[in-house]
């Protein structure tokens, strides 16, 4: 069995007289308040990004809104193995699949959503996806929404990701039933 | 009659509406800013006003108003089981509190009518059985303690919305609120007993005339050079009574659940604002029992039209008064929260018995000497003794931070 022993170190009487060192306390964050205030900013800068101007770099592997990826014809990857909605914790993807006319490939998404406002953007689709259909690399936030309706992402709009914002391509089998706005799930 | 309504009415808009209700939301502001300053951070500054393509954020001044506007629109929300009418009441009662209290400081120096400009003369010919106009609401005999007497009203509020939320964790809160609020009331009664026996009144602006007294060639009899220890543990008492931080153990914003869970949107922002009204209404009384109220030593002397004398008392009494709410503030900032043991053992054991032996020093020194120049010197030397302990006071080792402050990352869109 392992015992920790944690040593707690006592304080001194002069520590426990407790105001000497509530003004010392003062002192630390006053000269802060008056660095923030009057001092040198150039030495010691405020350590605030100011976000909407100023932005961090993110990290490589950040998570961003979700992309829905194409064969080089066109068509989507993914098929409708409900692989990543089984994985969602957040249960946020739909998945309504459909018969595709390529028999080595059988199944499509006829629909395929994620409501942006449950995802909590862990990316375990990604983990799932055993087609590489799915990614969070587009580096994008979720814009804010007006109503909750609207959070609901379609796959025309999954699939024009930024830079790949040409829907015209070829998508799937050629039955597949364009989803208008009101229509989403 | 008629003058006595009228300037009074005047004198309720200066004080309450000109300069309590203000500065507690400018306080608002000022904490936010205040806070991110000390903590390396930028605050509040983005709210704003475009006119003309200029942008006008005043420092993020206008987060008052934002926050105002929000606060309206929001929903008020009642529980269902809630008792209605006490919910409803419950903030309204530490607000108007502060304002009573406020009501009997005096804010400057009598004004003699015949000093006032343009109206001067009139006012003596039509009003001639009044001289003086006194810059205080209310100058009532009993005047401190009936400060004390309504100040502790002021719990009420808070165990009515404990009580009336019909919510565990808020009737909690609200008893966690009164054993505090009993617990530092004996301190902050016992600690003014020693101003008592110093000033021999309990007038307020008695009390600030008496300490206009000098003691030592220019030094004014003020009572923190008279009672040091009355001050500091006066003024833990008084914290501890308004509930801010280190002793926020009733609401706890972040972590505790406090008295106020239930409240949503202006009811809340009243719990808000009445604890920055208490924080003024805290310096206000503050400053005048320890600090002069509203006069300086430099300006006594001066020999001015009292009209004058007033408008620079009201503004040595706003300075100063503004300058302790920036203390307070600057303490919430510094010190992290009590446990409740610790609260309670600090309350009863460690300043409870010092307040009572404050007394027995004090009564005994001014006995000995009646010109208070012993209990002068007394405090002095407490207080060299005590700036000395900081400076040289024994120091643990400290983490050295190794923060950079250039973050590499960052970079300007
Ligand atoms: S990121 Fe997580 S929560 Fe969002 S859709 Fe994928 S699995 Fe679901
Ligand atoms: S796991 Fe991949 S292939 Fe399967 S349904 Fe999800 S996105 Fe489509």
């Amino acid at each position: 069995m392992i015992i920790k022993v944690r040593e707690r170190t006592k304080m001194s009487a002069y520590e426990r007289l407790y105001l000497p060192e509530v003004f010392r306390g003062l002192g630390v964050t006053l000269k802060h308040l008056f660095h923030n205030l009057f001092g040198n900013h150039k030495t010691r800068p405020l350590q605030t990004v100011r976000y909407p101007e100023q932005k961090l770099n993110y990290p490589e592997r950040f998570r961003g809104q979700h992309r829905l990826l194409r064969r080089d014809n066109g068509s989507t990857r993914c098929v409708a193995c409900y692989l990543c909605a089984t994985a969602c914790p957040a249960y946020c993807i739909h998945i309504v699949a459909g018969e595709a006319k390529d028999p080595k490939i059988e199944k499509y998404p006829t629909s395929f959503t994620i409501d942006m406002l449950r995802c909590i953007y862990c990316g375990l689709c990604v983990e799932a996806c055993p087609e590489d259909a799915i990614r969070m690399d587009t580096g994008i936030h979720t814009k804010p929404f007006l109503a909750r309706s609207d959070a609901v992402m379609g796959h025309l709009e999954l699939l024009a990701f930024p830079g790949q914002k040409d829907t015209s391509l070829p998508y799937g089998a050629q039955e597949y039933r364009v989803l208008k706005n009101t229509e989403k799930i | 009659m008629a003058f006595l309504i009228i300037t009074t009415l005047i004198k309720l808009i200066i004080i309450e509406f000109l300069f309590l209700l203000p500065l507690a939301a400018i306080l608002t502001w000022m904490e936010r800013r205040q806070s991110a300053y000390i903590q390396d951070r930028v605050g509040p500054t983005r709210a704003g006003i475009t006119i003309f393509n200029h942008r006008f954020t005043l420092w993020g001044l206008i987060h008052i108003v934002a926050d105002a506007i929000k606060m309206f629109f929001k929903e008020p929300f009642i529980p269902a089981k809630a008792d209605k009418i006490f919910f409803k009441l419950a903030p309204l009662i530490p607000f108007a509190i502060s304002l009573i209290i406020m009501a009997l400081v005096p804010f400057g120096p009598d004004i003699k009518c015949i000093d006032i400009p343009i109206i001067g003369t009139w006012l003596l010919t039509n009003f001639p059985e009044y001289s003086n106009i006194t810059l205080q609401i209310a100058r009532v005999d009993t005047g401190l303690l009936l400060v004390f007497a309504i100040s502790s009203l002021s719990i009420y509020g808070i165990i009515l919305a404990g009580w009336a939320s019909n919510n565990r964790y808020a009737l909690l809160g609200g008893l966690r609120a009164v054993a505090q609020a009993i617990s530092y009331e004996i301190t902050l009664g016992l600690t003014i007993v020693g101003i008592f026996i110093i000033f021999g009144t309990a007038e307020l602006s008695q009390i600030v005339a008496a300490q206009q007294q000098p003691l030592f060639t220019s030094l004014p009899t003020w009572g923190v050079f008279v009672q040091p220890l009355g001050a500091v543990f006066f003024f833990i008492a008084a914290i501890a009574e308004s509930k801010r931080l280190p002793f926020d153990l009733p609401e706890g914003e972040s972590e505790i659940i406090g008295y106020f869970v239930e409240y949503s949107s202006m009811a809340f922002g009243m719990f808000m604002l009445g604890e920055y009204l208490e924080i003024v209404v805290l310096s206000a009384v503050f400053t005048t029992l320890f600090f002069g109220g509203w006069h300086l030593p430099i300006i006594i002397n001066l020999q001015i039209n009292s009209f004058l004398a007033a408008i620079l008392g009201m503004i040595i009494f706003g300075v100063k008064v503004f300058l302790l709410s920036a203390l307070q503030l600057q303490i919430r900032w510094t010190l992290p929260r009590f446990r409740y043991d610790q609260l309670m053992r600090l309350g009863w054991k460690n300043i409870l018995p010092i307040a009572l032996a404050n007394i027995f020093i004090t009564a005994g020194l001014v006995w000995i000497d009646p010109t208070y120049k012993l209990a002068a010197y007394f405090g002095m030397g407490l207080t060299i003794i005590f700036i000395i302990l900081v400076i040289i006071g024994p120091r643990r080792a400290t983490l050295t931070a190794t923060t950079s402050f250039n973050n590499p990352n960052q970079n300007q869109v």
